[in-house]
């Protein structure tokens, strides 16, 4: 609770802030606020408290909500002149972005349905708003009005969903709708089915997943970079966090119902993420597509529900979230030099700024799942997963599709070091390597030292 | 401990030449720390006592929630391994000497990196530090040819590399499935060892691996990467690659492989036996045909580790001793001869057998090294390939006389193009372009003695080297007999 309270109230200060036209305070105040919210969150570590039964705040939401509070404190970093060149109104656009954290931290602790609807909204709304920034420019007015259509219509599903649980058990809390899912096995109400149906739709918009996933590429393209870094990441966790705390926990007992529908959602988007992604000559575009077969590795902890699931989850978007900030640094870097986005800004990178052109290398490997990076963990342990219940064809459809992912993410890596660029010289501000240095050591300390951050939760 | 100097001594290597070397300074960095690895290997080969015991073993746990431990340890089998790598490794930096490389401490950074990479993969008792080591090795190989190598070397790369990535990531899949079977819940060689699985999984296991140490090699039909990556890859990215990195295949399937999963093997022996020897043929054959002599020297390797591969699955004495002999032949043999030809293009700008002539005339020394290592990798008694691949062929010829006989012919006729390449690029007479050849100096000298004077004292004398793996070898085997009784 302290934590939802810190970033709520440091994003009203930095509003009025932002009124008294101090904007040089603004970054300051931003990451005071964010480092408070998360000393909160160490410091009620493994103190499970449930507020009015409407918020249950234990290590599954401490956790997941610190990996979103240290991403959008990765991302503040790199506003460093990012939005003064896009707006001059910089105070509603770090509101905006703490607002949507908040939702964010009751996505990942909500105990009651209505409370993960308001998360969802909450975070939504800004991001509508953040996604169209840029007034003047007509791809951005594209992404924000295409993500609000499909994401009230995606909110609608979620809605409906819910309102049918509810007609099933007459209540919204999670925990006694297991409890009365497992009291009832063998008369289980036949509103469940398309309840759990509907919300899964819902969900699957939200965290990208094939086939709700054509909003993606177009927000993620037109949306600025910073913004699409935040929904790539902070806003992605997020939502598998829900995603699992409900079809992990409360719809647990129906596990068989809702697998074989979820599993052909997962061979699609794999398949579906990674050859498209084939194809994107844009690098915004590549990950977007790349973003939807993350997505469906992330799924795979609920194909199999074991009692590392959420755990699982956790390493996967932990390793991903990283990798992702540190290529959209390099990229916003590279395009205020060059103008464009597209893969071939990159070529001959490796020259131009050595620490940069490492720094998304080895990004692009854990991407890519490399051995010795956080990404090879968070697949491994994803595979692990599955083959625990013999889901033999899922992990060898997994692994072609890995195989395709190496290819589009070593093209990024052929762009910098094999490719000739122009000999312009390109400098990084201090906080985007500061960015680049802790995501890159954070990626490697994960990968070779995991035993960090597995079964922490 | 010894182990623990052994594996990181290069990874310290690559990370300080990364990073505190100079373009001038980075080889003979580079050259310093590969000769005390060699140093450190050197005293393990003298502390080694040779019965079929696994040594030096060093056991902790690395990630404990995944059951993964840092577990290694050297038997004879490993120690031969270890020793061509670090043997080789200061050879190949020395080979590299007169060439200059752009951003040359990170090319030597990345040499060493390997280093640690194969060692680990040689040394490895968890089967999960055998994949960590075997991905290794792979990232600095792949970024050594794709930055330094020649023409099309970003398209010839990717193709190696998804061809490997692949190969590896079923291995993963087998690995985690032994993994998923194994009551103590860990990666241990000796716990995979013990498993009893029926035939069905052995079957699915035994191609999961093989098909990744098949790429490796490589076995026909899983070869088409390899020529133009050995084409296109910078001297010393190829010597790597031919001389110590395809012995990471040959070392799976013994180690991995044969005692895991020993009833599989035996029922797609036939399959294996029949694509190496195919491939022996079949690369022959294609060799004969080159024009370019780098080209001629990856299709004979191809055909030489065929015969490797078969040895190997004959589950015989003779053919896991030659494949262990041949392994370290092969390797100083195929660095020598791309370390020749590697001279030749530097001065002459060409490996076109048609183009060159003569050369004997004008570098007398190099006619007679370059004919000392031909020599050794066409078999001629005297030299090391002798005594492996008369051994490996007999352990051919006892599981079949047929096949014996083709893939011994093969190997005859593999001499008559090497020798006739030779005749082509050394005798007869000198023409324009060859008239002005300087004959070798220096650190050329240096490696090239070092590796005729290996190639005849193994040749000569072979028996120390045999024994160090011998008694390993034949605990492995009684192992495979014992495991297959068992289930029987």
């Amino acid at each position: 609770m302290n934590i939802i309270i810190t970033i709520a109230v440091t994003a009203l200060v930095v509003l009025y802030t932002g009124l008294f036209k101090a904007k040089k305070a603004l970054l300051p105040i931003t990451l005071l606020g964010l480092l408070v919210a998360l000393g909160f969150t160490v410091s009620a570590w493994d103190q499970p408290t449930v507020y009015f039964s409407m918020m249950q705040v234990d290590n599954f939401a401490l956790a997941f909500g610190g990996i979103a509070i240290i991403g959008t404190l990765l991302i503040f970093l790199l506003t460093q002149r990012y939005f003064a060149d896009n707006s001059p109104n910089i105070a509603e656009y770090f509101t905006l972005i703490l607002f949507a954290l908040c939702g964010i931290i009751i996505m990942v602790s909500y105990k009651n349905l209505s409370m993960l609807f308001i998360g969802v909204e909450i975070m939504s709304v800004c991001l509508y708003i953040l996604a169209g920034i840029r007034k003047l420019n007509f791809a951005s007015n594209e992404a924000s009005l295409k993500y609000f259509l499909m994401g009230a219509f995606s909110t609608g599903f979620l809605l409906f969903g819910i309102a049918l649980v509810y007609g099933a058990t007459g209540s919204f809390d999670i925990d006694v709708i297991q409890t009365s899912l497992v009291n009832n096995m063998t008369n289980v109400s036949p509103l469940f089915y398309p309840g759990i149906i509907l919300m899964m739709v819902g969900l699957c918009f939200k965290v990208g997943a094939a086939p709700f996933h054509f909003w993606t590429p177009d927000v993620y393209e037109g949306s600025p970079s910073l913004i699409t870094a935040f929904m790539a990441t902070v806003v992605k966790t997020a939502g598998f966090a829900a995603f699992l705390r409900l079809f992990a926990g409360a719809f647990e007992p129906l596990h068989d119902f809702w697998m074989p529908a979820l599993l052909v959602i997962v061979i699609i988007t794999l398949c579906l993420g990674n050859i498209t992604a084939l194809y994107q000559k844009n690098f915004k575009r590549m990950l977007a597509y790349s973003s939807i077969s993350h997505a469906g590795y992330l799924l795979f902890s609920l194909i199999v529900l074991t009692a590392n699931s959420a755990s699982n989850v956790l390493v996967y978007a932990a390793a991903y979230t990283f990798a992702s900030i540190v290529a959209f640094a390099v990229l916003i870097n590279v395009k205020q030099k060059t103008g464009s986005d597209d893969i071939e800004s990159f070529n001959g990178l490796a020259k131009r700024n050595p620490l940069a052109a490492l720094a998304l290398t080895i990004a692009m490997l854990s991407l890519a799942g490399i051995p010795l990076t956080a990404g090879f963990i968070g697949k491994y342990v994803m595979f692990l997963n599955v083959l625990e219940n013999y889901q033999i064809i899922l992990v060898v459809i997994a692994i072609l599709n890995a195989l395709i992912g190496f290819y589009y993410y070593f093209r990024v890596i052929i762009a910098v070091y094999f490719k000739e660029g122009k000999e312009v010289e390109l400098e990084t501000p201090v906080q985007y390597k500061v960015v680049l240095v802790v995501s890159t050591i954070v990626i490697l300390i994960l990968g070779v030292y995991p035993s960090l951050i597995l079964n922490l939760i | 401990m010894e182990l623990l100097i052994l594996i990181f001594l290069p990874l310290v290597g690559a990370i300080a030449t990364a990073l505190f070397a100079k373009q001038n300074t980075a080889k003979v960095a580079a050259l310093i720390f590969s000769i005390f690895s060699l140093a450190v290997a050197l005293g393990l080969l003298f502390k080694f006592i040779p019965d079929a015991s696994t040594q030096f073993e060093t056991n902790f746990t690395w990630i404990q929630q995944l059951g993964i431990n840092f577990h290694v340890g050297l038997d004879g089998i490993s120690l031969v391994t270890v020793l061509l790598t670090n043997v080789l490794t200061p050879i190949i930096i020395l080979a590299s000497f007169k060439n200059e490389y752009k951003n040359a401490n990170a090319f030597y950074a990345l040499i060493l990196f390997m280093q640690s990479g194969l060692l680990l993969v040689f040394t490895a008792l968890d089967a999960f530090l055998f994949y960590i080591g075997w991905e290794a090795a792979l990232i600095p190989i792949y970024f050594i040819c794709a930055t330094w190598g020649g023409k099309d070397r970003i398209k010839v790369n990717m193709k190696f590399f998804v061809y490997t990535i692949a190969g590896s990531l079923f291995m993963l899949l087998g690995i985690i499935y032994l993994y998923l079977q194994n009551p103590a819940n860990n990666f241990e060689i000796a716990e995979f060892y013990k498993l009893q699985l029926d035939a069905t999984q052995q079957g699915w296991i035994f191609w999961a691996f093989f098909i990744a140490f098949a790429i490796k090699m490589p076995i026909f039909p899983f070869h088409t990467w390899q020529p133009d990556t050995y084409t296109t890859a910078p001297t010393p990215g190829t010597m790597l690659l031919s001389g110590i990195m395809l012995k990471m295949g040959i070392y799976g399937v013994i180690r991995w492989l044969l005692p895991v999963v020993p009833h599989g093997v035996q029922d797609w022996t036939g399959v294996v036996m029949a694509l190496a020897v195919i491939g022996i043929v079949y690369a022959a054959i294609i060799a004969f045909k080159q024009k370019d002599a780098k080209r001629l020297v990856a299709y004979s390797s191809i055909s030489h580790v065929g015969l490797i591969a078969a040895g190997i699955f004959t589950i015989s004495q003779q053919g896991l001793q030659g494949s262990m002999i041949q392994m370290l032949s092969h390797g100083i043999n195929v660095v020598g001869l791309f370390f020749v030809l590697d001279i030749i293009k530097s001065r002459l700008e060409t490996n076109k057998v048609d183009e060159l002539g003569g050369l004997a005339k004008v570098a007398p020394q190099l006619a007679i090294t370059f004919l000392i290592v031909l020599l050794g990798t066409v078999a001629l008694p005297g030299t090391n390939g002798f005594i492996g691949e008369f051994l490996l062929l007999m352990s051919v010829y006892n599981y079949s006389a047929w096949l014996g006989a083709v893939a011994g012919l093969t190997i005859i006729f593999g001499a008559v193009y090497m020798l006739r390449s030779y005749q082509k690029i050394m005798l007869g007479e000198t023409n324009a372009l060859t008239a002005s050849f300087k004959d070798i100096a220096g650190t050329e000298k240096i490696v090239l003695y070092t590796i005729c004077a290996l190639i005849i004292i193994i040749g000569v004398y072979p028996k120390p080297l045999l024994q160090l793996s011998e008694a390993s070898v034949q605990h492995l085997l009684e192992q495979i007999n014992h495991k297959l009784t068992g289930i029987n």
